[in-house]
């Protein structure tokens, strides 16, 4: 059976188990009920960032300190679908093929398929793949991310934020985006002009922030990928600020509401699929768009008039 | 079930002409199909092994430096000693035609030299479609 292969971190059956999540195969939900028992180990990173500001090449080299460190370590990389043709270049790959061939080293590129928010839809449970398959650390490298991409902060224990020098004034419009999911923000391409600006800036941005809060403070860390600097001190910074959401009970308290907004995505999905069947087999369907239409009704009085009506009809067995 | 046709698009050998790789890759994301791509110089063993962890339907080779006739059968072989006999191979490239057959004969199922007309590829996908089994 394909869980007990997963459990026992066959390589195989961990691809082909996040392909049936992806093409959400019939077995899936079975699979991850299956799963689930072993999952809660790994310790989740999202790594996110404007397009173009290294973040592959940042996590390629946090997997080498990873293997160093003796850690087993997975890799989503999420890339964007074409929506106009549904089809995807995934190449986050190309940045960590040195390790392709360790086996302590697990990479999965996902399309978005569609999905808004960053990451590709079946992320969540590839997670849990991944989790119950034994990996140590999950590595969640999100598509390059505008101001409202934000969802990898349901998924990840902490999340990287990546930003480069030359953005100009965007900070400034990051400021109510993505800047605001940060745990750790990296400024990479240090080795650039205006990085020390770029610093400046966004610890004036998190001073803000400070004051209203009394969570931990984020770090900002300088890193060049490209020059392999700061990689060291940026994994340091990690580990203090794991310890410390630990032992402040954030990071329970984030798991907690993780779980909880999981639950409610998959009921609110089970019940909108089963109403939309409800609705499309309505015959008055017919009838109430031709009376919108004419502008006989308002479609709010309509649907008013017939809500009650029709939760009741839907209420019966 | 949405099912994905995902394809890995691989450089084996030292040449880094890869314009004909990332034209493919393109082509074949235009045609709907998930391309992965892993870059230039990559070892058999790497692109086997980036094959079964991205759990692809197909591997597209391309090469031109000449060494194809170790290098195409070399990946074909690693994806069957690790059970991925599923997975099908062709590849691209300046490739002669009297290596063709020798080739098809050891699991390259196709080979696509310069000029061939990208729908002859998307051609080859769709026939083999049908061999997918999962």
């Amino acid at each position: 059976m394909l869980a007990n292969e997963v459990l026992e971190g066959k390589i195989r059956s961990i691809a082909r188990a996040i392909s049936w999540i992806e093409n959400d195969h019939e077995g899936k939900e079975e699979l991850i009920d299956a799963l689930y028992p072993h999952c809660g180990k790994a310790i989740v990173w999202g790594v996110t960032g404007p397009p173009g500001s290294g973040k592959s090449s940042l996590v390629d080299h946090l997997i080498y300190r990873l293997r160093e460190a003796g850690k087993k370590v997975a890799v989503i990389a999420v890339d964007p679908s074409s929506p106009f043709s549904g089809g995807a270049i995934l190449g986050d790959r190309v940045r960590m093929q040195r390790h392709a061939t360790d086996e302590g080293v697990f990479i999965r590129s996902m399309a978005s398929r569609g999905h808004l928010g960053g990451v590709a839809g079946g992320t969540a449970d590839a997670i849990k793949v991944l989790d119950a398959a034994g990996f140590d650390v999950i590595l969640i490298e999100t598509i390059g991310v505008g101001q409202t991409e934000i969802e990898v902060i349901e998924l990840a224990d902490l999340v990287l934020l990546v930003l480069v020098p030359g953005m100009g004034d965007e900070i400034q419009a990051l400021k109510a985006g993505v800047m605001e999911i940060g745990d750790i923000f990296v400024i990479n391409k240090s080795d650039r002009d205006e990085a020390d600006k770029l610093k400046a800036e966004v610890e004036y941005v998190l001073g803000f922030k400070a004051m209203d809060e009394h969570s931990a403070k984020n770090p900002v860390l300088m890193t060049s990928a490209k020059l392999n600097v700061g990689i060291d001190e940026l994994l340091d910074a990690v580990e203090t600020y794991l310890q410390t959401i630990l032992h402040n009970g954030r990071l329970e308290e984030k798991r907690r509401q993780r779980v909880a907004l999981e639950i409610k995505h998959i009921l609110a999905g089970k019940i909108e699929n089963e109403l939309q069947q409800f609705i499309q087999n309505d015959e008055r369907m017919d009838e109430w768009i031709q009376n919108v239409f004419n502008h006989k009704r308002s479609p709010y009085a309509l649907i008013n008039e017939n809500f009650k009506k029709f939760l009741e009809e839907y209420k019966k067995p | 079930m949405k099912r994905k046709i995902r394809i890995l698009i691989a450089k084996p050998g030292l040449d880094g002409h890869d314009r004909g790789a990332k034209y493919i890759a393109r082509a074949l994301k235009d045609a709907g199909y998930e391309v992965i791509y892993t870059g230039i110089r990559q070892s058999p063993e790497a692109i086997a092994q980036s094959a079964i962890q991205e759990d692809v339907d197909f591997v597209g080779l391309s090469l031109l430096s000449g060494a194809h006739n170790e290098l195409f059968p070399e990946v074909v072989q690693r994806l069957r000693r690790q059970g991925a006999d599923n997975i099908i191979v062709f590849g691209g490239g300046v490739i002669p035609e009297e290596d063709i057959p020798q080739l098809e004969k050891q699991g390259v199922e196709a080979i696509f030299t310069p000029g061939t007309p990208i729908k002859d590829v998307i051609q080859f996908i769709t026939t083999n479609e049908i061999r997918l089994t999962h």
